[in-house]
């Protein structure tokens, strides 16, 4: 079933997010420790903030995590067929606080 | 595929409100569950369709743990789970994940949760966690819900709301008890019922995506620290009960 949204594409998907905490379930699958605490440094305007706290958008084939600060795609993370891609290029650093 | 996802026996449903029930699940070994934490449930059709949704626990229990969903009407998972999931049945899970959104009881310092509808289900936890621990903290729940009707955990709120330490406050959007007025939450009412920035409390806000932006917004304007907030969205810019 088809809703359409009066709105162009962009902005339609722009529209509603989550925080990055939803990514903790998926990321399980790759790391071993909860990466969402850890701290990312954006990559385009150098905003520091824990991986919970960036906006996460879903309603995208892949999802995308982008800096609160600038809109920047930090992380994309592609399921599909039995596959994971994991995009973390828009971070310029991750800091992980070991306990 | 991954050794991430567990199958959970339902041992347990109890109606919280006519369109939103609690599910009690148990799974093969324990695990250990932080108050705020979610689940990932992965459902998947008879022609092989998967989908993932994530939900709050709730609390606790010996062998697993408790969640709570709410129905929206059109969803694709929701209503399956508020109204025809059945004991017997399995689902599959992945987690507790999430090491941000949580409250730990070595955490002295006072707490604001601040819950918009099912929004309350992860600081339900972190309530029930508060009273197990008998911890001294303050705590305080601002519940913003649509009706009387409509609040969860209402009996355990209100013995819980006995202590000392732990203080419930609802706001009704919609419809509200004789002599209440119903109204959307503003920064007004928010001001009033909070705790104030002053005594830096550590502050939770969960619910509707539109909900928790708004809320966040007014803390802010009322000089709460941003490093204090930490908010959990569940989607659903419309939605700000
Ligand atoms: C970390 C996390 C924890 C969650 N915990 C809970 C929980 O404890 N209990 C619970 O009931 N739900 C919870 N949710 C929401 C849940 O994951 C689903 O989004 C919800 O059950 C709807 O799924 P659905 O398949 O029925 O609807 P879908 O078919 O996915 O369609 C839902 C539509 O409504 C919108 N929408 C989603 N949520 C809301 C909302 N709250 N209000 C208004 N519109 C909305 C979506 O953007 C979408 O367009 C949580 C979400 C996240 C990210
Ligand atoms: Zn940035």
């Amino acid at each position: 079933m088809n809703v359409w949204t009066g709105q162009p594409r962009a902005q339609a998907l722009e529209d509603d997010y989550l925080d990055g905490n939803a990514l903790a379930g998926p990321l399980s699958e790759v790391f071993s420790i909860d990466i969402t605490a850890a701290l990312g440094t954006c990559g385009g305007c150098g905003a520091e903030g824990a991986i919970a706290e960036a906006r996460l958008y879903v309603n995208a084939p892949a999802k995308i995590l982008r800096c609160p600060s600038c809109g920047a795609v930090l992380l994309r993370l592609d399921e599909r067929e039995g596959r994971l891609i994991l995009d973390l290029s828009g971070f310029k650093n991750v800091t992980i606080r070991l306990e | 595929m991954s050794g991430a996802w567990k199958a959970a026996d339902v041992v347990g449903l109890r109606e919280e409100t006519t369109t939103a029930r609690t599910i009690r699940l148990r799974l093969p070994a324990p695990v250990p569950a932080l108050a705020g934490q979610h689940i990932d449930i992965r459902l998947t059709a008879p022609d092989g369709y998967q989908a993932v949704r994530s939900y709050s626990v709730a609390g606790a229990t010996p062998d697993g743990f408790e969640i709570t969903v709410e129905e929206l009407p059109d969803g694709e998972v929701s209503p399956y789970l508020v109204r025809d999931l059945a004991v017997g049945d399995q689902l599959e899970v992945r987690g507790p994940v999430g090491g941000w959104f949580v409250w730990r009881a070595e955490d002295s310092g006072p707490v604001q949760l601040i819950g918009g509808g099912s929004g309350v289900v992860p600081l339900m936890a972190m309530a029930r966690a508060h009273a197990a621990a008998a911890h001294p903290a303050p705590f305080r729940l601002l519940y913003s819900v649509r009706s009387p009707e409509s609040v969860f955990y209402r009996e355990e709120l209100e013995s819980l709301a006995e202590r000392e330490t732990f203080d419930v406050t609802y706001v009704y959007t919609r419809k509200a008890p004789d002599g209440e007025p119903a109204g959307r939450l503003d920064k007004g009412t928010l001001a009033r019922h909070v705790l104030d920035g002053g005594s830096d409390p550590a502050v939770f806000i969960c619910g509707a995506t539109g909900f928790v932006e708004a809320v966040s917004g007014w803390l802010l304007d009322l000089g709460h620290a941003p490093d204090r907030i930490k908010t959990e969205r569940y989607g659903g810019m419309g939605g700000t009960s």
